[in-house]
């Protein structure tokens, strides 16, 4: 197990952590300089990386960068490249252009089994002709570790897992949930400098899925090392990691902290595939941004303009009013209860339908009153679509 | 979900062709083989052991068993290390040629025994077309006569014909193999030999027993190719069998060759289903 | 996806699988080659290119007798094979019953045994039951045989076919016959006729069993025989080629067949 000394060295180089980059802002980012010489090299820098399969660009100019000790999901639908990404860095895929570096190392021209990463597969790839213990001994005896050592690493792994009572039961008769321990043992006890996870509580049940969530994110801050976590489980992403890049159709859509992300979006596509939001579609002028019979004042310049506006932020309205509360009346045609909160659909006469997000409460019904404040509608980009 | 009258119409007339004609010959090669043949070539159904007696007193019957053992492991042995890797490339490198070349494969095992093994005659005989390609070249000034009617013909003829075999088994395995065993093993450090060795191999094992056993068996029970290409030297067990069911006339003797060798064959077929059992991973 | 990327193919495969493909194919070709040979089965290099042997072929009447006796034995192999190969392949489905993997094993053993083990004691049967040889005995012979190849055919097929699609026919009125007639069946159709052909190529070229179980009239693998026991003419390569060119073009097809079976249902 790390000591704790190197557990804090690594925490205390996360730096970037909470930094946002927008796809123009990558475009444009070149590596970053070393100013300073306590600001240690990214771990891992992906610069430029493409990808296709014949005429299927799946991964256009990629640039993305791994902090030590850092958290980071690659968060993306099916098809957006977010596993091809992924075994690019693990080496099972090589890129059409662009380069990777670990440090300040060229990875691209090693072979998987020459890098410091390893992987937790999606459907675990255990070894069903090895024991529990003999899986995750198979890279150390392939490291030709002395005999001790390696009885004394796979004993650790196993506690830190939990799974200490099955080293000599075979994967097939473990269940998935501890199947996917033990491929997590296997690849962590080799102490790669990064752990790469490709959807690996995708085949979990939900109750599950949501306990090992939090297991993963303890498991990374005691041992330390840079985890690359690719889902397409947009509420994983926000639960578990210290950033998030968003990848759609091969290109990054945006790269920031959970709350950023979310606070933030920068295009429409963020703003709805992380949360839900309203999409408000209106024209700026003068300072002032119109959508329907609704209007703020916004810093934009002229010219059509996008808000994305989170149903939470939308309330009742109250007596007090200021300066940049945006107040309207509309009826409630749909109310949906979610337990502690309900999602209303509350259309207004002029024909803009929102969605509300408020505490439930059983009788409502008819017109109400509500209010949002100016600087809830934050601006979005239109996502660009990419060229064939 | 199915009903009793389908149940029974599916059923019963295959248990009834098979007993009919599985079963009952197998029970009579048993029989005749207590029986015993007299001196005017009639079979005479009084029960004895001498038949079996024989087998083990007379030299030449156990002589020739061991010697078709000896064609037979050496014909699996070939088969094998011809197979293997060409099931393995097929498996991990062929890529997208994978499909013709299984083909490719498979179409030599469907095609009439007889042709191949008369292939080999025209071949490999005096006159045949390797010895004067030879003579051609300059390599040899004479035939070598080793190559026809000889142990080493009726081994490399079987090999040729037991091969694809041979390798249909072993490479259903490897295909049953998920590619990401291979990943995870690369990932963790090994490289790609380690990974067949430690990975790849065992898992295959099962395929690799199967068609070892196809081979060993059907080679060992084989005589159209010794009486093509075996010579004198070349006569294997099932080779005495067809003479006492032939010229020299003694069905009782012959079927209890015959018996020990169903016997034999069972017994290896169950040793190498357990084999499989204990050794697959599913 | 095969092989991995990043790393260097191990450069021996490829050419051991070329040599055993050599070695697979290199007496066939020999054998195609020489029956154009004008100066007959040996001799290297080849030379006077001729299609004498195939007129010879041409006129050889025992020859096609024997083809002909060869197309009957397979047409009613065939028909005996599926007719009991097809029930065969659903009970071990969809059938329980005692001695199951016994039954199993024999309908399966005939296609590991040596030839001459089946062949014999079917020998047997007809000498006790007082049947003469006949091209009938090696119809049973080879029904008996190559129903292993049906079974094994149509069970493979059976647990690709959808068992919702039997439980919705049932569930919409049909009784089991006309489940087994309209859904059933139509599902199994290549697995069927590719198992069809596959035991009427086995058939035309079987000669172990047959060896034992043959009367006056000889089908064409015997016909060939008895002429190699009487020496080699080149007219022998003749028929060798036609049979693999045959052989051929009957494997492939089946092949078709079968992996088209796949994608057709998975569809």
């Amino acid at each position: 197990m790390p000591s704790d000394s190197v557990a804090e060295r690594h925490r205390d180089n996360r730096q970037d952590a909470g930094a946002t980059w927008t796809r123009k802002q990558l475009a444009t980012q070149s590596e970053p300089a070393i100013t300073d010489s306590t600001q240690a090299l990214p771990l891992l820098t992906v610069r430029n990386i493409a990808k296709s399969f014949g005429k299927n660009h799946v991964l256009r100019d990629i640039s993305l960068q791994v902090a030590e000790g850092e958290f980071l999901t690659i968060l993306g639908e099916s098809g957006s490249g977010k596993t091809t990404l992924l075994r690019i860095i693990a080496g099972f895929e090589s890129a059409s252009s662009g380069e990777i570096l670990m440090g300040s190392e060229h990875l691209d021209n090693l072979p998987p089994y020459r890098r410091r990463v390893n992987t937790v597969f999606q459907h675990y790839a255990l070894f069903p002709h090895l024991t529990v213990a003999e899986n995750i001994s198979y890279g150390l005896k392939i490291a030709r570790l002395p005999k001790q050592e390696v009885a004394t690493r796979v004993e650790q792994a196993l506690e830190m897992v939990k799974m200490t009572p099955y080293a000599g039961s075979k994967p097939s008769k473990i269940s998935g949930g501890q199947q996917q321990r033990i491929a997590l043992a296997r690849a962590l006890v080799n102490r790669p400098r990064l752990l790469l996870l490709d959807e690996p509580l995708s085949a979990l049940d939900a109750n599950l899925r949501r306990q090992m969530q939090v297991e993963l994110k303890s498991l990374q801050r005691e041992v330390g090392i840079s985890f690359v976590f690719v889902t397409h489980d947009q509420e994983e992403a926000m639960v578990m990691s210290d950033r998030i890049a968003l990848l759609r159709k091969g290109e990054l859509e945006q790269v920031a902290s959970p709350r950023e992300i979310y606070g933030r979006p920068a295009t429409a596509y963020t703003a709805q595939f992380i949360g839900h939001t309203n999409l408000l579609r209106g024209e700026v002028k003068d300072g002032v941004a119109r959508c329907h019979s609704l209007s703020w004042r916004t810093g934009l310049r002229d010219g059509p303009g996008l808000f994305s506006l989170r149903p939470e932020n939308v309330r009742l309205a109250e007596n007090t009013r200021t300066g940049t509360t945006v107040r309207f009346r509309g009826k409630i045609v749909r109310q949906a209860f979610h337990g502690a909160t309900e999602l209303l659909q509350v259309e207004c006469p002029d024909g803009l339908v929102l969605s509300i997000r408020t505490a439930s409460r059983e009788d409502r019904n008819g017109d109400v009153d509500l209010e949002f404040s100016a600087a809830d509608a934050v601006p979005v980009r239109e996502s660009e679509v990419p060229q064939p | 979900m199915f009903s009793r009258a389908y149940r029974t119409a599916i059923t019963v007339p295959p248990l009834l062709w098979v007993a009919l004609f599985l079963v009952v010959p197998y029970g009579l090669l048993f029989c005749y083989s207590f029986w015993s043949v007299s001196p005017s070539q009639v079979i005479v159904h009084s029960w004895t052991l001498d038949n079996y007696r024989q087998l083990f007193r007379v030299n030449v019957y156990l002589q020739t068993l061991f010697r078709s053992m000896w064609i037979a492991a050496r014909v699996m042995s070939f088969s094998l290390l011809l197979g293997y890797p060409l099931a393995y490339y097929l498996s991990f490198y062929a890529g997208k040629r994978k499909d013709l070349l299984y083909q490719l494969v498979i179409i030599p095992l469907w095609v009439s025994y007889l042709v191949r093994a008369y292939a080999w005659k025209t071949i490999l005989g005096s006159d045949g077309v390797l010895n004067t390609l030879l003579q051609y070249v300059h390599l040899t000034k004479h035939p070598l006569e080793f190559l026809l009617y000889s142990p080493f013909a009726v081994v490399l003829t079987l090999t040729h014909i037991y091969t694809p075999f041979a390798f249909l088994p072993i490479y259903a395995s490897l295909e049953h193999i998920p590619r990401n065993l291979v990943e995870a093993s690369h990932d963790l450090g090994a490289s790609p030999f380690q990974t067949f060795w430690r990975v790849v191999f065992p898992l295959s094992v099962p395929g690799v027993l199967a068609g070892a056993t196809f081979a060993f068996v059907l080679s060992l029970g084989d005589f159209l190719a010794p009486l093509l290409l075996g010579g004198p030297s070349g006569i294997m067990i099932s080779n005495i069998v067809v003479s006492l069911f032939g010229a020299a006339y003694n069905w009782p003797l012959g079927a209890a060759i015959s018996f020990c060798m169903l016997a034999l064959v069972l017994a290896l077929l169950f040793l190498s289903e357990s084999l499989e059992k204990k050794w697959s991973f599913r | 996806m095969t092989g991995t990327r990043n790393v260097p193919v191990s450069r021996w495969l490829p050419w051991h699988a070329m040599i055993v493909f050599g070695f697979l194919y290199l007496p066939i070709v020999t054998l195609i080659v020489y029956s154009f040979n004008g100066s007959g089965v040996g001799g290297f290099p080849p030379r006077d290119l001729t299609l004498n042997w195939y007129r010879l072929l041409a006129a050889d009447e025992a020859i096609w007798t024997s083809v002909l006796n060869s197309l009957l034995v397979a047409l009613v192999a065939m028909a005996i094979s599926l007719g009991f190969g097809i029930p065969a392949a659903l009970a071990l489905d969809r059938a329980n019953f005692p001695g199951k993997a016994l039954f199993r094993r024999l309908v399966l053993l005939p296609l590991i045994l040596p030839g001459i083990i089946t062949g014999l004691s079917l020998l047997m049967l007809f000498r006790v039951g007082d049947i003469k040889l006949s091209l009938l005995t090696i119809v049973l012979g080879h029904g008996t045989a190559l129903i292993s190849v049906a079974t094994t055919e149509v069970f493979a097929g059976l647990q690709k076919l959808d068992r919702a699609q039997e439980e919705a026919s049932l569930d919409l009125g049909a009784n089991y016959w006309q489940t087994f007639w309209h859904v059933t069946l139509p599902n199994l159709r290549l697995s069927i006729i590719g198992a069809a052909l596959l035991i009427f190529t086995l058939s035309m070229d079987e000669i172990a069993v047959s060896f034992f179980l043959i009367g006056r009239d000889n089908t064409l693998p015997l016909e060939i025989w008895g002429r190699l026991r009487r020496g080699i003419t080149p007219e022998i390569n003749a028929i060798s080629t036609i049979i693999f060119i045959f052989s051929l073009v009957a494997i492939v097809t089946w092949y078709r067949l079968r992996t088209k079976t796949e994608t057709e249902l998975v569809l």
